[in-house]
């Protein structure tokens, strides 16, 4: 079986702090990391391959730092790592992202692919299914749970309020949430082979059969207008009143939230 | 592609257990504000099976028209019959918005026709406005404001060159429109052949997961409880509160740690970041490192004895007063303004 997982490298955001003073972010010193969902994807994988015995191909969209990222995916254990690097690809809107990766896709061979459901600095939960449209393969978002059994695979899908057991054959696209598993650590002996005897494959624009129009900032459908934050926080009123005053004074601001 | 052949703000009507959900009736209110200003329509389409009935409470809430489609394979959600139809319709019918509510349904749903189609999308909206093109004064577009790393950001986002444009919003953050039963109703049956190879997953079982286990991090209100709490037994009355208010309870380290509550429910540093539309603070002092997991909630109500509380500095009301006599009190008066607990 080949499996493939896409990773993205992304900030730690829970690290991300605001500056009370200016409101801004202050980004210095956070550090970079496999994106948790991808991570419990890439955990899913490699258990597959323990249990059946797969091979895991992880692939990862971004600037060459991404290497990174790729590395500790071969040092957990994924046999090979296919980095898909360009500037054309930059400032991509997750249209021009899934279409890009879905290019890469196509050059590989795969009976299951997985996503993560979302990326934590993004929060789209949108390339996945995006990449299995282009790819004109099903999707089952959410996964909690997988199985394979021969051509099939059965997934625990998680939403709100409820889970579906889904069965599908095979080649489908899982996407994945941190929930799925507590991924393994890097192995000595994996951190030994990843950084001194596999490569990570560089791919560019000339390696992908991809159209100008469809890639990168100018292929994005989508343009952030501006972007702000929200600035330190103004505190509410304080109200030292009895208590049935206190509740209708609740009750009006849900009121006025529409939370009522 | 001409832009201006677009016409017309589409909502889609999520529907599950053949219920219409509640953000769909957002969505029409939101939509409504919308179609005001490009003086157009809102439509709702609804997917599903036997739910006609249904379908006209669209118009009550404000739809001027609804599309709905009834077949077997739209009963459960499943991702290739929802993309076939809506992809379809959105084609033949040319909407210039299509919005989806950010719900799993929606979230999955909503990339798939969008990546058909050819447009883009934007995920997870908290606020919509109308605003010319900067090249072209008489194009109208969606200015589409989302939350981005990890909350720590707002991005406005537009679709200038595309059409339509595409974007799930957050449950929780639009109004309702006014719902009257004297809405005229105006459904169109739309008939489409759904082809065999759509379906292709197959859902063997669906289990609802009870109230109780709902996750704090999902939850659209947290009534959260701290060390003014002084002992379990005391929770029931947060339970009680968060039913009534359709959501769940919460609670500080303190609590956590004094053992009144499960790990699972901590909010803070070492435990859950969350972001409700609602978060209700009670005898939590406020730390810093509880703070960090609360403050981006959308409306944060404090209540504490202790007036020099730290949790004050965020929140948007606070109330100084004994949680012992205000909860009862805010119960009894969500009560009379008829909310009624699920469970």
């Amino acid at each position: 079986m080949n499996i493939v997982v896409c990773i993205k490298q992304v900030p730690d955001t829970t690290e991300v702090k605001l500056d009370p003073k200016t409101g801004t972010l202050i980004r210095d010193g956070v550090p970079s990391i496999i994106n948790p969902d991808d991570k419990a994807g890439l955990e899913a994988a490699l258990r597959l391959k323990d249990e059946k015995g797969a091979k895991v191909t992880v692939v990862s969209m971004g600037p060459p730092q991404a290497d990174l990222a790729l590395r500790e995916a071969m040092a957990m254990g994924a046999d090979e790592a296919i980095l898909v690097t360009d500037r054309a690809f930059g400032g991509a809107d997750t249209w021009a992202t899934s279409t890009t990766l879905a290019a890469a896709l196509k050059k590989l061979s795969y009976d299951l692919i997985i996503t993560g459901r979302q990326a934590i600095d993004g929060d789209t939960a949108q390339v996945g299914p995006q990449i299995a449209e282009h790819l004109k393969l099903a999707n089952i978002s959410y996964a909690e749970e997988i199985k394979v059994d021969g051509d099939y695979i059965t997934v625990k899908r998680q939403y709100e309020d409820r889970y579906d057991v889904i069965k599908a054959k095979l080649p489908i696209l899982i996407t994945a949430l941190a929930e799925l598993n507590q991924p393994r650590y890097m192995s000595p002996g994996g951190i030994f082979d990843a950084y001194r005897e596999k490569e990570v494959t560089v791919w560019t624009l000339k390696d992908l059969d991809v159209n100008l129009d469809h890639i990168g900032l100018k292929g994005s459908p989508t343009k952030v207008k501006k972007s702000f934050t929200k600035g330190a926080k103004q505190a509410g009123k304080v109200y030292n009143v009895d208590p049935l005053e206190s509740a209708e004074i609740i009750v009006n601001k849900m009121k006025e939230k529409f939370i009522l | 592609m001409s832009l201006s052949e677009y016409k017309g703000i589409f909502v889609f009507a999520e529907q599950r257990d053949r219920k219409v959900q509640k953000v769909a009736l957002e969505l029409i209110g939101k939509g409504k504000e919308l179609a005001k200003e490009l003086q157009t329509t809102v439509t709702a389409v609804l997917l599903g099976k036997d739910m006609l009935d249904e379908a006209k409470k669209l118009n009550y809430a404000g739809a001027d028209k609804v599309i709905y489609v009834d077949d077997d394979a739209l009963d459960l959600y499943m991702t290739e019959p929802y993309v076939h139809v809506l992809h379809t319709i959105v084609l033949e019918k040319k909407p210039e918005i299509v919005l989806f509510g950010a719900s799993a349904i929606g979230r999955d749903l909503a990339p798939r026709v969008s990546a058909r189609v050819h447009t883009g999308l934007t995920a997870d909206c908290t606020s919509l406005a109308i605003a010319a093109d900067d090249d072209d004064p008489a194009k109208l577009n969606l200015m589409m404001t989302r939350p981005a790393f990890g909350g720590n950001i707002m991005a406005t986002i537009a679709c200038p060159n595309f059409r339509p444009q595409m974007a799930t919003i957050r449950p929780g953050v639009m109004k309702e429109a006014v719902y009257s039963e004297n809405n005229e109703l105006n459904i169109e049956e739309y008939k489409i052949e759904i082809p065999e190879s759509c379906v292709n997953v197959q859902i063997l079982e669906t289990v609802k997961i009870i109230q109780e286990k709902m996750n704090v991090e999902d939850a659209t209100v947290l009534v959260s409880g701290g060390r003014g709490m002084k002992g379990p037994e005391n929770y029931a009355m947060l339970e009680e509160l968060a039913d009534l208010l359709g959501g769940t309870i919460s609670a500080s380290r303190a609590a956590v740690d004094a053992g009144w509550v499960s790990k699972d429910r901590q909010v803070g540093q070492t435990g859950k970041t969350v972001r409700p539309n609602l978060y209700i603070a009670c005898g939590i002092s406020g730390a810093i490192q509880h703070l960090a997991g609360m403050e981006e909630s959308d409306l944060i109500i404090a209540i504490n004895k202790d007036e020099y509380a730290p949790m004050f500095e965020v929140a948007d009301v606070g109330i100084v007063g004994d949680i012992f006599k205000v909860v009862p009190a805010l119960i009894d008066e969500l009560k009379k303004a008829g909310r009624v607990a699920k469970n």
